[in-house]
C-alpha cells in the first residue's frame, strides 16, 4: 500500500513541471488580457477627454474672435460673420425648463399610480410600455410634432392662449401672437412628452425601493394613500427623485431631433413663447453642414462645447444624487 | 457518550503514526482582514492521506484558515497572511509562489455547491483540459474517472450534456468534488461541504470523504461535531482566531485537554 | 375631528384621481403618437419601400439605399463599439473592481452615456471628417460606436457583478487563471445580460440622427463605399420630412415607422432575454 502511494506521488510530481509551464503561458495570457481590458477602460476616459479637447480646439477661432462676449451676445449673422450664443442658450434652457415643469409632476403622479394604486396585473404591462416608449427614437417625436402637433396647436391651443391672456399684463407678452404652430412652446411640449417616460420609469424605480415596512407603519397609524406618498415615500426618495429629474433635464437640454423640427430656428430671444426660437442642438443640426467659413463652423462648435458643459454639470449632479440614494437604500 | 464512541472506533493509532507524513505544515500563521486580526499565530500539521477537521464556533477563523491554504485570499485586497504554510516543505505564502499551480494541487469545495454554467461534462473537463493536452477519448476517460470517484457517475452518465445546474444540491456538491478531482490535486479542502445538504446527501458525501483520503490529503471545515467525529482522523479546535487544541479525533472527543474544547464539544457554547 | 378627516379623505381622493388621470393622459398621449405613426407610416408602406432607391421629388421610390446604409453603419458601429465596451466593462467588474481607475471610468462612462448625441457628432466631425476632408459612412459608424460603448460598458459591468463571487472562487480554486475564469465562466454566466446590453445599444443607435448629420451626411444614391457619404434612414427622414414635397414626407413617415418597429422589436427581445434579471 505504501508502494502504491509512493508511485502515485511520483507520477504527480513528474506532471507538475509541465503543468507549471502551461500555467506560465496561461498567466502570460492573463496579464495580456488584464492590460487589454485596462486599456479599454482607459480608452473610455480618453474618449471623454477627446470630446472635450476636440470641442475646445474646434471652437478656438470663435472664442478668439468674440471672447466671452460670445456668451452674452444675441447676434447671429452668417453674412457679417458675427456670432453670439445667447439666443440658443436661452432657447435651450427655456424649452428644457418648461418641459420639466410639465413632465415632472405628471411623471411623478404616474409613478404614484404605478406603485400605489395600480392593480398588480396591470403594473408590468404599463411599466413595460413606459420603458419601451422611453426608447423610441426622438426623430419620431420630431416628425409627429411637425406634421400633427404643431398644426393642432396652431388651430387650437395657441389662438386660445392669445385671446385668453391678450389683456393680462405680463402673460399677454408671454403669449403674444400670431400662432405660428411651431415655436418655443411647441418644442417644450414635445420635449415634455419625450422625457415623460424617462422621468416616470426612474421615479417608479426609486419609489419601489422604499421598504414596505415604512409604508405599512404609516398606513398603520391611519394615513391615507396620498399622505403616505407625501410624507413617507417622497421625503424618503427625495434625493433619488432629484437625481432622476436632473437626468431627464440633461436629456431635454441635449435633445436635438424632437426640437429641431418644431422650434423654427430663429436666432432671437422673443418674450413670447409662441414665437420661433432656437436651441443649441437645433442650431447645430440645422446649420452645421451649410456653415461656410471657419468662424461660422467654430461658432457652432462653440455652441456644442457650451451644451456639453451645461449637460456635464447637470448629469454629474444627477449621478451624484442617484448614487447617494443607492448607497443609502442598497 | 455517543460522539466519543464513534471516534474511538476509528483508532488505529500505532499504524497511523508510523505512516503519517506532514503534507502541509502551518507555522506561526496570522491573518488580517484590513486591520482586523482573524488568525493569531496558528501552528498545525496536516497529515497526508488523513482527514483533518477544523471545528469551532462561527467566526473562530476555521474557514479563514482553510482559505489561506490555497491562497484564496489573494482574490481580495486588504487581506494578508503572515507566517509559513509549507506544502511538501515549500512555503506557499512566499510572494513568488505560483498561486495557480498551488491551487491546482490543492482543490477546494465550497459550502454552497457552485456548478459552472455549463454542461455536466464541461464542468469536469474544463479544468483538466486547461492543464493537459488530452485527446477526446482520454478526456472522456478522465471525466468518467472523476465522476466515478465522486460516486456520481451512475446518476449522471446518461445526461452528461445537460446543465450542471439541473442537478440536485447533493449531486451538485459531488459534481464539485469530481471537478476538483479531475485536475488531479494532492489535497482537497472542504469548506462546510454538507451545510446546505439534506441528511442523505450528507451521508453520501461523508462516505465519499472516507474513500478519498486513500488518495488525497483532506481538510474539512465543519460546524457539525458529529460529522467531525465521523469523518476525521485529526481535529483542530479553534476559538477566536486561535488554535486551542489539535489532536487525533479519537482523543479529542474522549479526553479533550482544554476546558474550552470540552465545553464546545459537550455543547455548552457555540 | 370628522371634518378634518373628511378633508384628508377628500385630498386623498383628489390626488389619487389626478395620478390616475396622469397615467391615462401620459400613456394615452404616447399611444396616440404611435397610432399616428402607424397610420401615416402604413399608408406609404409597400414592397417598393424595401426594393427601390430614394426618389427625386415628385417621383416614386423607396428607401432601399438608406435602409442598407443604416444597416451597414449600425453593424460597423456595433462591431467597433461592442468589443471596446465589453473589455472596459470587464476591467471594471473583474480586474479593477476595487481600483480607483474603475471609479473614475464609471463616472466618465455615465457622463458619456447621457451626453447629447449631437456633441458626439461634432466630436467625430472634428477628429475624422475634417482631417479626412470629406464626410463618410465610416465616420458615421465611429460616431455611433461612441454611443454604443458606454451602453455596453454599463451593462457588461452590471451583469458581471451579478455573477456570484463564489463562482469566481470555485474556478480560482481549480487554479484557473483569471482571464480563463472570466472568459469561460463569467461571460457564460452573464452572457444573456451582456447580449441584452448590446441589443439595447443597437436599439439606441438605430434611431440616432444627430450624430449622423455631419459625419455620414447623406447620399441620394446607392453606395456601400465606407469612404464616401452614406445614406441612413434617420438622415433621410430628417431631409424628407422637412422638404415641401408630399411624396418625400410620406416616405419620411414610412421610414419612421420602419425604425420604430425595429427599435421596439429589439427592445422587446432584449427585455425577454433579460427577464430573470433586473436591468439598470
Amino acid at each position: 500500500m505504501i508502494d502504491v502511494t509512493l508511485r502515485k506521488n511520483g507520477a504527480r510530481t513528474r506532471a507538475l513541471p509541465t503543468r507549471g509551464r502551461i500555467l506560465q503561458r496561461l498567466r502570460r495570457n492573463d496579464a495580456i488580457y488584464r492590460n487589454v481590458t485596462r486599456g479599454a477602460a482607459i480608452g473610455v476616459l480618453v474618449l471623454l477627454g477627446g470630446v472635450i479637447v476636440a470641442l475646445i480646439d474646434g471652437s478656438m477661432p470663435a472664442w478668439r474672435a468674440f471672447g466671452f462676449g460670445f456668451l452674452a451676445s444675441e447676434r447671429w449673422n452668417p453674412v457679417t460673420e458675427n456670432f453670439g450664443a445667447l439666443a440658443p442658450i436661452y432657447g435651450t434652457v427655456v424649452t428644457a425648463l418648461i418641459a420639466m415643469v410639465i413632465a415632472v409632476p405628471i411623471g411623478l403622479l404616474i409613478s404614484v399610480f404605478l406603485t400605489e394604486l395600480c392593480p398588480t396585473w396591470l403594473k408590468r404591462p404599463v411599466g413595460t410600455a413606459i420603458e419601451l416608449l422611453a426608447g423610441i427614437p426622438s426623430i419620431i417625436f420630431g416628425i409627429w410634432g411637425l406634421f400633427v402637433f404643431a398644426p393642432f396647436l396652431q388651430g387650437t391651443l395657441q389662438p386660445f392662449l392669445i385671446t385668453v391672456f391678450g389683456n393680462v399684463p405680463v402673460l399677454s407678452s408671454l403669449f403674444a401672437g400670431p400662432p405660428y404652430g411651431i415655436g418655443v412652446l411647441t418644442a417644450s411640449l414635445i420635449l415634455a412628452i419625450m422625457v415623460l417616460p424617462f422621468i416616470t420609469s426612474i421615479s417608479r424605480d426609486v419609489f419601489e425601493q422604499v421598504q414596505a415596512v415604512l409604508k405599512e407603519a404609516a398606513y398603520g397609524i391611519g394615513c391615507t394613500t396620498w399622505e403616505v406618498v407625501w410624507n413617507v415615500v417622497i421625503p424618503y426618495t427625495r434625493v433619488g427623485i432629484i437625481g432622476g429629474i436632473m437626468l431627464g433635464l440633461g436629456r431635454a437640454l441635449g435633445e436635438t431631433m424632437a426640437v429641431t423640427f418644431v422650434i423654427g430656428n430663429a436666432h432671437k430671444i422673443s418674450a413670447s413663447l409662441l414665437a420661433p426660437g432656437t436651441t443649441i442642438s437645433a442650431a447645430i443640426a440645422n446649420e452645421f453642414t451649410e456653415a461656410v467659413g471657419d468662424l461660422y463652423t467654430a461658432s457652432l462648435i462653440a455652441l456644442g462645447l457650451i451644451l456639453f458643459v451645461i449637460t456635464f454639470f447637470v448629469l454629474a449632479i444627477s449621478r451624484y444624487m442617484l448614487a447617494r440614494i443607492e448607497r443609502r437604500i442598497g | 457518550m455517543n460522539i466519543a464512541s464513534i471516534a474511538a472506533a476509528r483508532t488505529d493509532d500505532a499504524i497511523d503514526r508510523a505512516l503519517r507524513r506532514e503534507k502541509i505544515s502551518i507555522r506561526n500563521l496570522s491573518f488580517h482582514y484590513a486591520s482586523n486580526r482573524a488568525l493569531n499565530a496558528i501552528s498545525l500539521p496536516l497529515y497526508e492521506h488523513h482527514v483533518t477537521a477544523f471545528i469551532g464556533p462561527s467566526g473562530c477563523g476555521k474557514s479563514t484558515l482553510l482559505r489561506v491554504l490555497n491562497r484564496m485570499y489573494d482574490l481580495y485586497p486588504d487581506q494578508r497572511a503572515e507566517g509559513e504554510v509549507l506544502v511538501d516543505g515549500v512555503d506557499v505564502l512566499a510572494p513568488h509562489q505560483d498561486v495557480n499551480l498551488l491551487r491546482s494541487r490543492i482543490g477546494m469545495v465550497f459550502q454552497k455547491p457552485t456548478p459552472f454554467p455549463m454542461s455536466i461534462y464541461e464542468n469536469i473537463a474544463f479544468g483538466a483540459r486547461l492543464y493537459e493536452r488530452l485527446s477526446a477519448a482520454d478526456l472522456g476517460m478522465r471525466v468518467e474517472q472523476a465522476l466515478r470517484r465522486a460516486a456520481l457517475w451512475d446518476e449522471v452518465k446518461d445526461k452528461l450534456a445537460t446543465s450542471g445546474l439541473s442537478l440536485s444540491g447533493g449531486q451538485q456538491q459531488r459534481l464539485c468534488i469530481a471537478r476538483s478531482i479531475a485536475v488531479r490535486p494532492e489535497v482537497i479542502l472542504l469548506d462546510e461541504p454538507c451545510s446546505a445538504l439534506d441528511p442523505i446527501s450528507t451521508a453520501k458525501i461523508e462516505e465519499l470523504i472516507d474513500e478519498l483520503k486513500e488518495d488525497y490529503t483532506i481538510v474539512i471545515v465543519t460546524h457539525n461535531m458529529q460529522q467531525a467525529a465521523r469523518v476525521s482522523d485529526y481535529t483542530a479546535f479553534m476559538y477566536l482566531g486561535e488554535l486551542v487544541e489539535f489532536d487525533a479525533t479519537s482523543r479529542m472527543f474522549t479526553s479533550p485537554g482544554d476546558k474550552r474544547t470540552q465545553d464546545y464539544i459537550t455543547g455548552r457554547f457555540g | 375631528m370628522s371634518t378634518l378627516y373628511r378633508r384628508r379623505k377628500r385630498r386623498d381622493v383628489i390626488m389619487m384621481t389626478l395620478s390616475f388621470l396622469a397615467t391615462i393622459v401620459g400613456v394615452g398621449w404616447l399611444v396616440l403618437i404611435l397610432g399616428v405613426l402607424v397610420w401615416e407610416g402604413l399608408a406609404g408602406l409597400s414592397l417598393r419601400v424595401f426594393t427601390e432607391m430614394t426618389p427625386p421629388p415628385g417621383a416614386d421610390g423607396g428607401l432601399l439605399n438608406p435602409i442598407i446604409g443604416s444597416l451597414i453603419i449600425t453593424a460597423l458601429a456595433v462591431a467597433i463599439g461592442t468589443p471596446v465596451g465589453i473589455l472596459a466593462g470587464t476591467y471594471m467588474a473583474e480586474y479593477g473592481r476595487h481600483s480607483r481607475l474603475s471609479t473614475v471610468v464609471r463616472f466618465v462612462n455615465d457622463i458619456l452615456l447621457s451626453a447629447p448625441s449631437i456633441v458626439v457628432g461634432l466630436f467625430i466631425y472634428e477628429v475624422m471628417v475634417a482631417p479626412m476632408g470629406h464626410f463618410s459612412g465610416l465616420a458615421g459608424a465611429v460616431a455611433l460606436a461612441v454611443i454604443v460603448i458606454p451602453v455596453v460598458v454599463r451593462t457588461t459591468e452590471d451583469m458581471l457583478r451579478l455573477v456570484p463571487d463564489q463562482m469566481r472562487e470555485a474556478a480560482a480554486a481549480l487554479g484557473i487563471p483569471r482571464a480563463n475564469v472570466i472568459r469561460s465562466i463569467c461571460y457564460r454566466a452573464a452572457g444573456a445580460g451582456m447580449l441584452t446590453g448590446v441589443l439595447l445599444a443597437i436599439a439606441r443607435i438605430s434611431g440616432e440622427t444627430a450624430p449622423l448629420l455631419f459625419t455620414a451626411l447623406n447620399n441620394q444614391f446607392f453606395s456601400t463605399d465606407l469612404n464616401a457619404p452614406m445614406a441612413s434612414l434617420p438622415a433621410v427622414i430628417f431631409q424628407f420630412a422637412l422638404s415641401p414635397y408630399k411624396d418625400w414626407q410620406k416616405l419620411a413617415w414610412t421610414g419612421a415607422l420602419v425604425i420604430t418597429v425595429a427599435v421596439l422589436a429589439l427592445s422587446i427581445v432584449a427585455r425577454a432575454l433579460a427577464a430573470p434579471r433586473k436591468m439598470p
